[in-house]
């Protein structure tokens, strides 16, 4: 059984200038759910559009379900479903027309209504695209992908600019075709939906993986599962070194006065976090837990933040 | 690519057992012709520039331009001695209702003159010698310089010398809106071909449709060709409506047959088609587009004797208007309408489109920018 995508030293130099991808290697497992996470312009969109056939790259190997672009094109096109980033299709067409002129470029096509009724736009099959919301289009592009009955279904940020609600719609998708037993690669810079959705993700920055786990794997590799952030006034001299000293603190990083320790064991950092500012003289304004998440791995991996542009 | 998929084109649905749905060989093509002919219907301006505009442009043209019952030309006698025998002598004559006769002091007649007022100026000089003041390079003054002359001498008494008679004809045939009607058939061929074709697929590829469909296994020549075809359908549309205007508002008589007129558009049709799909092979965007189609286009407008004919033009840049694809449609167009002659006669000009559709395409394809 060979891997469902699978990619060596991939590189691709726009111009002779730019490197948008600088020597990728990934491997996904057929039924998996894999994610590219990663701020905008790291390479994303470039490296999952040479995965899709879609732009040759300058060097490297890319097999899909064991098949190479330049061999076996035509066959690889009737087993994927694409939804690249901002497709505008047409407007003057009805929801059912543009998902049965997809559906007419394959051999074997799923039912139009099917697919409509699972993407819950049944009610819209007769409006214009032009007439939906951004949700609805975004599931029609899904759906336009769904309808050749994919293997593998490629995503380029689904669900930017969409709302919270059109977002689960969405994620409740991709769920039950990954239940189907179809492998999917999506890329988002929203740390949630790759937690939410991915079995493994990557986390690509400047052309290159930086990290590449489970979530729960990478956000283990911090070093703590929780995240403490306090704000102490009346002593700003205290180093940082200090916090990182206290029982249980696997790291520490400040930004705009806050403080944020990752930490193993919550109860044995926080007596110990106060008894040391208390001892320090300062005064305690802020103090919060939550869990780790992968907002923190960007940060502690890259020192900037996954949104920031 | 197996050759062994030639499955028949009917689609299987089945509402309960549901066998698998199967796409025929030609599923894609046949899908995307009718979304391009969906699409284009439910675009107003497109019917609008495609149908209406012409046919206003041709009703306009052909009421502005329409055979006017022979004008009377209008002369200016300059007041003084002998002028009342200039004007006693045109109104005995028996030619008298050619003439609108004006008398005017010299200064007023020789302005009105300039103006184009007045088509010739009758000064009369020492009492009995008439003098003409006209323009050569104006018709209607030659014209008039000739009848007014004629009606003098008539009416003062010469005599004629040769017995003659006339007889009427202005058949339809020879009328600018016959010449007309055909030159804008070809220029809305080309007009709707080029945008119909450049401008949609401009448009797809900035939104990026181009890519996506890529992305499926479409066969790209189904897709070109989907978007030619659906000019054919349009053409024969366009075709129709000019044509019906021409023979029922101004009674042109179309000789050549019906069949061998939609050939004619058809070809010229698919080869601004190629012409278009070239232009638009590789532009991003909207804006460029425009312009290179405006550019391609432009001298066909002044060149191939759309409105007029590009006889005047000088010979040495007569084969060069004669290689141009519009000069060969409308001289093919024109030829059949108007006197009936053969597909067979007009090989010279279907190569002409030919070679400049197939060329083009054949370029196109090798070009396209599909991402």
């Amino acid at each position: 059984m060979c891997a469902a995508i699978q990619c060596r030293d991939l590189r691709k130099t726009y111009d002779g200038k730019v490197e948008a991808v600088r020597g990728l290697n990934l491997e996904i497992e057929t039924g998996e759910c894999f994610g590219l996470l990663g701020p905008n312009g790291a390479g994303k969109t470039t490296t999952i559009e040479i995965l899709e056939g879609l732009l040759e790259p300058t060097s490297g190997a890319v097999s899909i379900l064991g098949y190479t672009w330049r061999e076996n094109e035509r066959q690889l096109r009737e087993w994927l479903g694409i939804s690249l980033q901002e497709t505008r299709l047409s407007e003057k067409l009805t929801v059912r027309e543009t998902v049965d002129l997809f559906a007419s470029f394959y051999r074997e096509p799923r039912s139009t209504d099917d697919v409509l009724e699972e993407l819950q736009l049944t009610e819209k099959a007769d409006s214009w695209v032009g007439k939906l919301s951004g949700g609805q289009r975004q599931r029609l592009a899904v759906a336009t992908a769904l309808v050749c009955n994919p293997k593998i279904l490629f995503l380029d940020e689904p669900t930017t600019g969409l709302d919270p609600q059109s977002r689960r719609q969405l994620w409740d998708i991709i769920r039950e075709f990954q239940r189907s037993g179809g492998t999917v690669l999506l890329t988002t810079h929203y740390m949630d939906e790759a937690e939410r959705l991915c079995d493994r993700l990557a986390i690509v920055d400047h052309g290159q993986i930086i990290a590449e786990g489970t979530p729960q794997d990478l956000i283990e590799r911090l070093g703590g599962h929780h995240v403490v952030e306090f704000v102490v006034s009346g002593n700003n001299g205290v180093a940082l070194a200090a916090w990182r000293a206290l029982p249980s603190v696997e790291s520490v990083r400040e930004e705009d006065g806050m403080v944020a320790l990752n930490v193993k064991e919550p109860h044995l950092a926080i007596p110990a976090l106060l008894g040391a500012v208390e001892k320090q003289g300062g005064q305690l304004e802020h103090l919060t837990t939550r869990q780790a998440s992968l907002e923190d791995v960007f940060v502690r991996l890259t020192g900037r933040h996954l949104r920031e542009e | 690519m197996s050759v062994a998929e030639q499955t028949p084109i009917v689609e299987v649905k089945d509402a309960q057992g549901r066998p698998p749905r199967r796409n025929g060989r030609w599923a894609g093509y046949l899908h995307l012709l009718m979304a391009r002919m969906l699409e284009m219907k439910r675009e107003p301006e497109v019917v609008f520039w495609v149908f209406v505009f012409p046919l206003l442009l041709a009703a306009g043209l052909g009421i502005a331009f329409r055979n006017k019952p022979g004008e009377a030309s209008s002369v200016v006698v300059v007041s003084g001695a002998g002028a009342q025998n200039a004007e006693s002598l045109l109104q005995r004559s028996s030619q008298h209702a050619q003439f609108k006769v004006n008398t005017e002091d010299a200064a007023a007649a020789r302005k009105g003159f300039r103006l184009g007022k007045y088509d010739v100026v009758i000064e009369p000089q020492d009492g009995e010698k008439l003098v003409y003041l006209y323009d050569p390079a104006r018709p209607e003054s030659v014209l008039a310089r000739a009848n007014v002359d004629d009606a003098i001498q008539a009416a003062a008494g010469r005599k004629d010398m040769v017995a003659t008679s006339e007889i009427i004809s202005s058949e339809p045939g020879s009328r600018y809106i016959d010449f007309l009607i055909p030159g804008l058939l070809g220029m809305n061929l080309m007009n709707s071909g080029m945008w119909g074709i450049g401008f949609a697929l401009v448009d797809m590829r900035q939104r990026k449709l181009l890519k996506r469909f890529v992305g499926t296994p479409m066969r790209r020549g189904d897709f070109l060709l989907a978007l030619l075809s659906s000019r054919l359908v349009l053409m024969i549309i366009e075709i129709a409506l000019l044509l019906a205007l021409g023979v029922v508002f101004f009674h042109m008589r179309v000789l050549g047959s019906i069949f061998t007129i939609t050939l004619l558009g058809a070809v010229g049709a698919m080869c601004f088609g190629g012409v278009g799909l070239l232009t638009a092979s590789r532009a991003q965007k909207i804006e460029s587009v425009s312009g290179l189609m405006n550019l391609v286009m432009m001298p066909m407008w002044i060149f191939s004797g759309v409105f007029f004919s590009y006889e005047r033009f000088p010979a040495v840049v007569q084969p060069l208007i004669k290689a141009l694809p519009l000069t060969a449609l409308n001289d093919a167009l024109r030829t059949s309408i108007l006197e009936g002659t053969p597909l067979m006669h007009q090989w010279s000009r279907l190569l002409v489109m030919g070679l400049w559709g197939g060329i083009s395409f054949a370029l196109a394809l090798r070009w396209f920018r599909w991402t």
